[in-house]
């Protein structure tokens, strides 16, 4: 079996307070083998985020990790001094934000921000820079790249300035891009052309995706494996065809009960939705089982 | 049906000028956000327009409101202007339609408890005596899941969810006939949405309300409508039934709409989107007015087109040029 890209194992983050520290996020593992899409599920609150800026090094205070490995490509990445850290930020490992205006920078414009990153990893000179900017906005189907170089982001849509922050996570060619909620402030349309092509990008090069949404049906038409979060701990975790066929966890069906799905009115009727609250009334209890499923056994009947 | 609808929009144009533009930038340019709307909205039902951003939902639900005047065309409730000449004033109005919005933090006033926020209304429409305020907001309060005793409560002590039940019995407390939903449940959680949803399907069926939801996630629409109307760039595309929109989607732009809304199911089973529809056919030699693949010009007046039935009750966009 290959090694997986990602191992995060064990992963404790704390809010730290005086009056003692607050737990964030609960004993969180899993793991993210080359290529793969892996997706984070969950509601407000739940956790997802802040894993993701845990293993960007991103974390501010009050907030800190208190225990766990977070093992990229066999280094640590806990232990990492912040110099080398921010080298590998963006080069091997690169995010996407939900809302592009406030990641771009307003002042200056789209080709300049996506050349820096040739520039400041790849040693490329500001004129070659310039020149791969062009080929990276056409490489995420931006009409008129030469034109749109540039742009400042407010000349943008919403839709483009994703694909700008496409464009820039890209660049570098990483092993693996964090995508929290892209596509939740887009509209629908917009959202599917932003979906394909992060899905088609991230396959022709190889990066392993860690997608992070609340949205039950993006993360199910883009993520192979899902896992499911809530209040901190990972509840269930599946390949995503097991995990939305035969959903274990009282949470997880909750969450997917509570849903309105297309077509369900059509073929049975208006079923009233699942009202979370009434399904569990102690709610330490959602967080006490577990259903982490082995890869490969998606089916299989042991937890 | 028979008789005069509960709410009647006829023709419908709004037009908002946009300074800007001509050779010295001087000139002004006249954006059509809604282009010759027309829609019905019987009692007891709930008619959701659903759309893209930019495609004058919201701009009619502000029309229907008052809070937006048309440039032509008009709004009558019960067979009475509801805008222009002899339109009803702020009062009459307010007991006739409510409105819920998208965005439970910004539409209460933090420097209010629920109580003032809920009292403000009914003084206003004359109830003076203390203890029939107090009873009738208890009364509102328990009927959208809130207890008595949150009344004293200000909005920021509130959950999202219990905040856009806060908004809804705002809305409810001078018992209007319609309610507009402005993305009711957008801005909510999975498991909180479904409790809102509930929730307004529980107080349509108590109260008889109609609603007039503005929408642009479908599986909600699907749930909750009577009647869909999909818009367009200031237009409607299609209208008609839930069934005949979400079973037998004729026009390009809502098949599209459908077939990509993220869904689990559709997901899982990674089957062809158009495929399951059953195929209207449409009146000999006619085309779509729009394909749903290239955007129009705002600026300028919609191509000729024309609503067809092609069903009863089910309406699709043509275009008038064959």
């Amino acid at each position: 079996m290959t090694e997986p890209l990602l191992d995060v194992r064990n992963l404790d983050l704390v809010l730290s307070h005086r009056s003692g520290d607050l737990p964030i996020l609960q004993d969180i593992s899993f793991q993210i083998m080359p290529g793969e899409t892996y997706g984070l599920v969950g509601e407000s609150g739940s956790g997802k985020s802040v894993t993701s800026l845990a293993i960007m090094g991103l974390l501010k205070k009050p907030l800190k990790v208190s225990g766990g490995q977070v093992v990229f490509q066999g280094q640590d990445l806990l232990k990492l001094r912040p110099r080398r850290m921010r080298d590998l930020r963006g080069d091997r490992v690169a995010m996407i934000f939900q809302e592009p205006m406030t990641a771009l920078n307003p002042l200056s414009t789209v080709g300049r921000q996506i050349a820096e990153m040739y520039v400041l990893h790849q040693g490329k000179s500001w004129r070659e820079a310039r020149r791969l900017a062009v080929h990276a906005l056409d490489s995420v189907k931006v009409p008129n790249p030469e034109r749109r170089v540039g742009n400042y982001p407010h000349q943008m849509s919403g839709g483009l300035r994703q694909r700008v922050m496409i464009a820039m996570a890209l660049a570098c060619d990483p092993d693996l891009l964090i995508a929290d909620e892209p596509t939740t402030a887009l509209d629908v349309t917009v959202q599917a052309e932003v979906l394909r092509l992060i899905k088609e990008l991230c396959a022709a090069r190889g990066t392993a995706v860690l997608f992070i949404s609340h949205d039950l049906g993006v993360i199910a038409s883009i993520c192979q494996r899902v896992g499911v979060m809530y209040a901190g701990c990972l509840v269930e975790e599946n390949d995503t065809v097991a995990l939305f066929s035969n959903p274990r966890h009282a949470y997880t069906r909750g969450l997917m009960g509570a849903l309105p799905r297309l077509g369900s009115r059509l073929t049975h009727g208006r079923q009233r939705l699942v009202d979370i609250d009434s399904v569990i009334a102690d709610r330490s209890v959602l967080t006490e089982t577990r259903f982490i499923m082995p890869r490969g056994a998606a089916n299989g009947e042991s937890a | 049906m028979t008789g005069t609808p509960l709410l009647q929009i006829d023709d419908l144009h709004v037009r908002f000028p946009i300074a800007g533009g001509g050779l010295l930038g001087t000139g002004r340019r006249l954006l059509h956000a809604v282009n010759g709307l027309s829609l019905t909205l019987e009692k007891g039902e709930c008619l959701s327009i659903v759309g893209e951003s930019g495609c004058g939902k919201s701009t009619t639900a502000l029309t229907v409101m008052g809070l937006q005047e048309p440039s032509s065309g008009s709004v009558s409730f019960r067979g009475a202007p509801f805008s222009g000449p002899g339109a009803p004033d702020r009062m009459q109005r307010a007991k006739a339609a409510q409105i819920v919005f998208q965005d439970p933090y910004a539409s209460l006033n933090p420097r209010q408890t629920v109580h003032a926020s809920l009292a403000a209304p009914l003084r206003l429409h004359g109830i003076r005596s203390a203890s029939e305020i107090a009873d009738r907001i208890e009364t509102m309060l328990v009927n959208v899941g809130l207890t008595a005793d949150q009344a004293r409560r200000y909005p920021h002590e509130f959950s999202g969810g219990q905040r856009q039940r806060i908004g809804i019995a705002r809305a409810l407390i001078l018992e209007p006939e319609i309610v507009v939903l402005d993305e009711p449940v957008s801005a909510l959680d999975v498991s909180i949405r479904a409790q809102i949803i509930n929730l307004l399907l529980d107080l349509q069926e108590k109260y008889g309300l109609s609603y007039l939801m503005i929408s642009h996630d479908l599986s909600v629409v699907e749930h909750m409508s009577d009647r869909v109307a999909v818009m367009f760039f200031g237009q409607i595309v299609e209208e008609g039934s839930w069934q005949h929109i979400f079973a037998n989607p004729v026009h390009p732009y809502t098949r599209r709409l459908i077939a990509e809304i993220p869904d689990p199911d559709v997901a899982i089973r990674a089957r062809d989107p158009a495929a399951g529809f059953t195929d209207v056919p449409l009146p000999q030699g006619r085309s779509f007015a729009m394909d749903g693949s290239n955007t129009p010009d705002v600026f300028t007046a919609p191509m000729p087109s024309e609503l067809v039935e092609i069903d009863p009750g089910h309406r699709v966009r043509l275009s008038l040029r064959d």
